[in-house]
């Protein structure tokens, strides 16, 4: 019995608390663990991507509970690849913190932090729908904790707002899991992928509408337009730091959908056809197009880089509403891509932000270390628009070519493209205004503002490595994406593993 | 040399100039050489396989399973390009070495030239069609770059934007043609789409992947009606104009339609197209160029007219269209970039590209006069020139082409723009060098020839322009060589002499109308300018800016109205989209029947029922009022707590009375800072619309539980296995403890965790207030009501004291008895909370405080800590975390009972809830302190003990 499936989750699980207890006023103290919690994690995920690559499905029964009486956590390719990837971010993320010194200006940070990552983790590995809805809590919570930290009346307010509407989402969660469990009595994903099978096609409607609840729920946290609203303000007046790593949180949402919607209700599910495949990609590609015209009509910097986010996850809704194992790996990919890519840009505008008066698009004198963070602005809006050299080109492409064969071609090809065009546009100004426009200003005499630090400088070029192997060394990762894919439309695997693994005191064939 | 290195090396050497910049600008310039004619070298040691005719192949898979691979190709076509690209990039650099000032930051200027330099070799060697448009939007953005690195410069940075954004549509356009193409073809590769002609001509997508890649090779070759951003790219250093914008990168889309040549020409799409663009765009380039009195305006639009003259040979479809074409982008780079370079040459030295300033500068730079005359009179096709050549063939090629309307219009077009070629060409001469002999003071600085740095580039340029000129059967070979890599299989190879004399024949005829014409043109050049001045005519970047500016207002409109920050306007928009999507799925699916039927309702039911609807419609009409609004909420709870007694489930019951106390608790003290009433702050209708959404939404929720409590789940649910098992597994016949801390202990552990985040994040968040500005507000704050005179009244204080053993015996009773009766940690937690919530609201904060040894934040680490380690417990012996194990045992005199690992995690909760309701209080108190009331040091105020042991020390008191 090998327990490192469960180490992302309680690695930070027990770092946090013990962050509190023992090292609350010693912020050094915190920034050791929190950095070395973040590198081990890595290392993990590294060892549990490696054992899972090969397609296998790692099980772990908590309390030695079998499902889908007791909880379970699952690591297949698909929930493996996620970790590695939220503990690559984080790490850059914390990275800039402690570089800017972001996580000195307020109180427990780092416990936030950790918390907030164990939350990410948990709903990535998590077997069962109940543990995600309170991982979805955990990671609520935490961010919004980390979202206000160090406080400011526009960030309270944007705060409230934010926490408001998730929890519009969290009480759609519950109703849907109350829907779900009263319509199959499991909230098991595999338990369940087994049960809406033998639901008779004459009485459809219950699993019906509560799967589109449960969509609808992930929706929200993927930010699809209309339910997208929570987004623009609270990512931008976060704390560059905290909106970088929430460049991951809107992927749990994404996630979650390829997750549930590729195993518990796939495409191919008699009692369910006929609903998203109708409206998801509509609405993903209204939220490509919103995202991208966001960024031109954005008035600030940082408004820019959160739209460009919706129109990123428009991106990704659009890949993922195709359900076809190639638009799945390429979803999969741009995932990753948009990840590094939003990161990068939220931190560069911190950067922006620390020496400019404003992040309003008008020119004003050339920012501390202009020249270095306008070629990183440069090469991450190149990124963010899919512009090559970056990995944001590739994952076009992959969604292009996936798309070849669909109905919705023509329609798919031009908004992508010409969001596209309106995206370099928008970025083209934004970026030519703030850096090179302020050249047309002397430099100011008394420079007080200093320069970013240098291992602010190092997380973002961490970054945007991250994009530029994601590219050089693309064609490993889309391998494993497909591979991923063709895991996810082929769950037998997974659900056997899952189902017929005995625990304590049961065979589990015995409820199902 | 491999092909990957002739690709790889401009752009590793990109780093060098960058780095190197503080070494000089010798030093970079050196470098920058240097790398460029390593990759010149690598490429000529491939000149014995072109000249055999081999193609030159390499290649490794990048992106297998997409096809995008990396696979270079050298064949005449790619060779010939890359020779430009690389020849006339060396002479660039010298140039540009000298001619960037000394302030400009030449570093920059050669990394972003090298990497353009890279990506256009790349796109000329790609076999694969997706890697070529990876290095085509290279080209763009570091022509982005370049155009706009002189980035004081309004018209540089307008005109790289414009530029990017051209190119830009132009690639993304590119994109979806290229895709289709693969996708027909069954490969991504040139070398397989180039043998697949037939099926790509006859496949239903070949006209929208046709138009999808001509629009990115028109944008790219500023082909009408793209051809607008070129001329404003003449904001960047002249070395950039010389390079990216005449000889090689606007050359990128003449070499793809050169390249698809044997795939997509030959059809009467392309033919229309194609030829009909590159004839607009020659006459018009020509005209305006004509007119523009900015030297480098003059030389951009005429650029424009001859890739439009190149553009329509290859329409044509013919093969001796493409030999010319051939032969045309050979002289045209020649000759062009050689009078760029003359034009940086008089703006570097006169300080002005005005031609109407300028004049006369034959006799104070006569090198450079040699230099742009040679070239310009080739571009107006004078013999013993290269150009000549070139012009004369065209001519004999058009002269042939209908189009439609009448047979003679094309010869006609073509010879009318020859016609104004000539005289823009003559124009630059006469106007700039030629005219009388002025002072050197006259011009806006004093203009000499300058060192061979900056004449000897177009210089050598200019012996290539006479040498092909004059003894054309030099470049022959190698033009019939490019021309069959053009053309393919397609069609053979034209057997046609070049040479000057052929004779006196049509072509010869339009040359020297055109010739002639030209020099009449120059001398009615005045009357000319002024009706030209006079004609209204569409200014292209009034129009683009004009489109920017639409297109920018208009997204803002869809935009921000609706972002405004409208929290109730999202709220409605996210449940109307939630409700639509669900009636969706609702009304297709089907119904099926009930299997429970509906139990009869009592008068308590009915009253419970109504109490809490009740409760919760005058919370949301009265909420202004929050106090009333609290008790109502208190209402709420209340009804849910006696409902889950009702529904038998004691537990639930027990924890929402105990967090309802502790909830309102907090709220109270919450209230404390806010105003007693909120203001109505939206208009009635807009509550009447929020109130019908919610109302709709309401039901929704009814009528779908309706639906659901009437059925059955389709398999038992998974809580039979838990009521069969939980005494057998758990040790617990209470249910719900053991599900809580056991079954799913997980989902727990989680929740403490959620909840003692909560706690922290309000921690902090008073925390940051206090150190703010809000301090001195809340310091100095003064009640809006009198206050109580005493505050910490004697009775309360006695009676919570007597209370406080009693409440931890409950707490600790509760707790213990939680694994088979209703009860547990999370209760037990909130049962102390109170007690201890107690003493604080009876003696005040500080005098609290001061008795409190443990800090909560200690004790929400250590529960949720004690939590986790029991967890990791399991792990000691082999089982996964969080596996309980619990056994009976039997200490003298107490009865046997149960022992379960379950308990210590139940501490745990036990100890994370009331640290998290601990120090969330705690908070609050903090904000509540104010300057002018002192923290009382004592229990209570009246003191009966305190005043006996005190003598009376004020006999005249009250």
């Amino acid at each position: 019995m090998t327990h490192w499936i469960i180490a992302p989750v309680i690695l930070p699980a027990i770092l946090a608390p013990f962050i509190v207890l023992a090292a609350r006023y010693h912020l050094n103290i915190q920034r050791v663990f929190s950095v070395v919690g973040i590198l081990a994690q890595i290392a993990i995920a590294i060892g549990l991507l490696w054992v899972a690559s090969d397609g296998t499905v790692i099980l772990y029964q908590l309390g030695d509970w079998a499902a889908p009486f007791g909880i379970v956590l699952v690591g297949d390719r698909l929930s493996t690849m996620m970790v590695l990837l939220t503990a690559v971010l984080s790490l850059f993320v914390l990275m800039y913190a402690i570089g800017s010194g972001w996580d000195d200006r307020g109180r427990h940070f780092h416990a936030l932090f950790q918390f907030q990552i164990m939350g990410i983790m948990g709903a990535f590995l998590t077997g069962d729908l109940f543990n995600l809805f309170v991982f979805f809590e955990v990671l609520l919570i935490a961010s919004y904790g980390l979202m206000i930290h160090a406080g400011g009346n526009e960030r309270l307010r944007a705060g409230v707002q934010y926490v408001l509407f998730n929890l519009l989402g969290s009480t759609l969660f519950l109703f849907a899991l109350g829907a779900i469990y009263a319509e199959a009595g499991t909230l098991n994903m595999a338990d369940l992928a087994r049960r809406v099978t033998e639901i008779d096609a004459s009485e459809t409607v219950g699993i019906r509408v509560a799967a589109v609840l449960l969509l609808l729920v992930f929706a929200i946290k993927a930010a699809l337009v209309p339910l997208h609203f929570w987004l623009p303000s609270s990512y931008a007046e976060a704390p560059g730091p905290v909106a970088a790593l929430f460049a991951i949180m809107t992927k749990v949402g994404a996630y979650a959908i390829i997750r549930v919607y590729t195993i518990v209700f796939p495409p191919d599910l008699e009692v369910t056809s006929g609903l998203h495949d109708v409206w998801l990609q509509p609405a993903a590609l209204i939220s490509l197009a919103l995202g991208m015209i966001g960024v031109l009509a954005a008035k600030k910097l940082d408004r820019l880089v959160t739209f460009a986010v919706i129109g990123s996850m428009g991106m990704v809704l659009v890949a993922i509403s195709m359900f076809t194992p190639a638009s799945i790996g390429a979803a999969l990919y741009y995932i990753i891509h948009s990840t590094l890519a939003g990161a990068a840009l939220f931190l560069i505008v911190d950067m922006v932000k620390d020496s400019r008066t404003s992040l309003v698009l008008r020119a004003m004198p050339p920012v501390a270390g202009a020249s270095l963070t306008a070629a990183l602005f440069f090469a991450a809006a190149i990124a963010m628009a899919g512009l090559p050299p970056l990995s944001g080109f590739i994952g076009k492409l992959l969604i292009l070519d996936a798309a070849y064969d669909t109905d919705r071609l023509a329609l798919i090809w031009t908004v992508i493209l010409a969001s596209s065009l309106i995206a370099i546009v928008g970025f083209g100004r934004a970026g030519s205004t703030v850096f090179w426009k302020a050249k047309a200003y002397a430099t100011q005499e008394d420079q007080t503002a200093q320069p970013p630090n240098a291992m602010a400088y190092a997380a973002v070029m961490g970054l945007l490595a991250m994009s530029i192997a994601l590219t050089a060394f693309g064609g490993f990762v889309h391998d494993f994406t497909l591979a991923t894919a063709d895991q996810l439309f082929n769950p037998e695997a997974y659900i056997s593993t899952v189902v017929d693994t005995p625990g304590k005191l049961s065979t589990p064939s015995e409820g199902s | 040399m491999s092909l990957f290195l002739i690709v790889a090396l401009p752009f590793l050497g990109a780093l060098l100039p960058g780095l190197m910049n503080s070494a000089g600008r010798q030093a970079v310039g050196g470098v920058t050489f240097t790398v460029s004619l390593a990759a010149f070298i690598g490429l000529l040691t491939n000149l014995p396989a072109i000249l055999a005719g081999e193609v030159v192949q390499t290649g490794f898979n990048w992106f297998p399973q997409l096809g995008l691979n990396v696979t270079l190709m050298l064949d005449g076509l790619g060779f010939f390009f890359a020779l430009l690209i690389l020849g006339i990039g060396m002479l660039i650099i010298v140039y540009g070495r000298h001619y960037l000032a000394r302030e400009d930051n030449m570093g920059e200027f050669f990394t972003y030239l090298l990497l353009f330099q890279g990506a256009m070799v790349g796109i000329v060697l790609s076999d694969n069609i997706l890697l070529l448009l990876i290095f085509w939007e290279l080209t763009s953005l570091s022509s982005f770059l370049l155009i706009g690195y002189w980035k004081h410069l309004e018209a540089g940075r307008q005109g790289a934007r414009m530029a990017l954004t051209v190119t830009g549509m132009g690639g993304l356009a590119m994109i979806g043609g290229m895709l289709i193409l693969g996708n027909i073809a069954g490969s991504y590769d040139l070398s397989v789409i180039l043998q697949n002609r037939e099926a790509i001509q006859a496949d239903p997508l070949y006209v929208p992947a046709l138009l999808l890649i001509l629009i990115g090779c028109f944008t790219k070759s500023a082909q009408f009606p793209f051809h607008f951003w070129l001329p404003h790219a003449m904001a960047a250093p002249t070395p950039v104009s010389a390079y990216l914008h005449s000889a090689t990168m606007v050359k990128a889309g003449i070499f793809l339609m050169a390249r698809m040549w044997p795939v997509l020409s030959g059809t009467p799409e392309w033919f229309y197209v194609v030829t009909t663009a590159g004839l607009i765009t020659m006459v018009l380039g020509a005209v305006i160029a004509l007119f523009k009195h900015d030297l480098k305006a003059l030389l951009a639009f005429s650029t424009v007219s001859h890739l439009g003259l190149i553009t329509m040979l290859l329409g044509t479809g013919t093969a001796f269209g493409a030999m010319v074409a051939v032969f045309h982008i050979l002289n045209h780079a020649t000759f062009k970039a050689a009078l760029f370079m003359s034009a940086g040459i008089v703006d570097h030295e006169t300080k002005t590209r005005d031609i109407r300033i300028l004049g006369g500068l034959r006799h104070l730079m006569p090198i450079t006069f040699v230099i742009a005359t040679l070239g310009a009179l080739s571009m107006a096709g004078i013999p013993l020139l290269n150009g000549f050549l070139s012009k004369e063939m065209m001519l004999k090629e058009m002269e042939k082409t209908y189009l439609f309307g009448p047979e003679w219009l094309v010869p006609a077009l073509v010879t009318f723009g020859s016609l104004m070629s000539a005289a823009y060409c003559f124009r630059l001469i006469g106007h700039t060098f030629l005219g009388k002999k002025r002072d050197p003071e006259s011009y806006p600085a004093k203009p000499h020839d300058p060192g061979p740095g900056l004449w000897l580039p177009p210089a050598i340029l200019i012996v290539l322009v006479v040498a092909i000129g004059v003894a054309p059967f030099l470049a022959a070979p190698f033009v019939k060589l490019v021309t069959a890599s053009v053309i393919g299989s397609v069609a053979e190879v034209p057997d046609y002499t070049i040479k000057i004399w052929h004779g006196v024949n049509t072509p010869l005829i339009m040359s020297i109308i055109a010739i002639v014409g030209g020099l009449i043109v120059l001398a009615l050049f005045k009357p000319l300018l002024a009706v030209w001045d006079k004609t209204p005519r569409p200014e292209a970047k009034s129009i683009f800016d004009d489109i920017i500016a639409a297109l920018l207002m208009w997204a803002r409109w869809a935009i921000h109205p609706l972002h405004n920050g409208a929290f109730t306007r999202y709220a409605m928009i996210a449940t109307i989209a939630i409700l639509a999507a669900g009636y969706h799925a609702w009304t297709t699916g089907t119904v099926g029947e009930a299997v429970r039927a509906v139990q009869p309702i009592g008068w308590v039911e009915v009253a419970g029922w109504v109490m809490l609807a009740a409760a919760t419609v005058g919370l949301a009409s009265l909420h202004h009022n929050r106090l009333l609004a609290l008790i109502l909420i208190g209402i709420v709870g209340l009804m849910v707590s006696v409902g889950f007694v009702y529904l038998s489930a004691p537990d639930l019951a027990m924890t929402q009375i105990t967090v309802e106390v502790v909830t309102i608790i907090l709220l109270l003290l919450a209230l404390n800072f806010l105003p007693n009433v909120t203001p109505e702050e939206s208009p009635l209708w807009k509550r009447i619309r929020d109130v019908s959404v919610a109302a709709v939404g309401g039901l929704a929720a009814m009528a779908l539980s309706y639906h659901y409590l009437l059925r059955d789940a389709v398999v038992a649910p998974i809580s039979e296995f838990h009521l069969a098992n939980s005494y057998k597994g758990g040790g617990g016949t209470n249910v719900v403890n053991v599900i809580l801390v056991d079954f799913r202990g997980f989902d727990t552990y989680a929740e403490i965790i959620v909840l003692g985040i909560a706690a922290l994040l309000i921690y902090a968040l008073t925390e940051t207030l206090l150190s703010g500005p809000v301090r001195a507000r809340l310091l100095n704050r003064v009640p809006d009501k009198p206050l109580s005179g005493t505050q910490h009244p004697m009775m309360m204080v006695v009676l919570t004291r007597v209370m406080m053993p009693v409440v931890l015996m409950v707490g600790f009773y509760i707790f213990l008895r939680g694994h088979n009766e209703p009860g547990g940690g999370f209760i037990a937690g909130l049962v102390v909370s109170i007690g201890v919530v107690m003493q604080y609201m009876a003696s005040g904060f500080a005098w609290a405080e001061d008795r409190q040894r443990f800090p909560y934040h200690g004790i929400i680490g250590a529960g949720v800590l004690i939590a986790g380690l029991t967890g990791i417990g399991s792990w000691f012996v082999g089982k996964p975390f969080m596996t309980t194990d619990f056994t009976y045992v039997r200490i003298p005199p107490f009865q046997e009972f149960e022992l379960a690992t379950a308990l210590l995690f139940d501490l745990g909760v036990f100890l994370a809830v009331l640290g998290a309701v601990m120090l969330s209080l705690e908070s609050f108190s903090r904000l509540a302190r104010r300057a002018h009331i002192k923290d009382s040091d004592e229990p209570m105020d009246i003191d009966p003990s305190r005043d006996q042991a005190v003598p009376n020390t004020n006999p005249e008191g009250v």
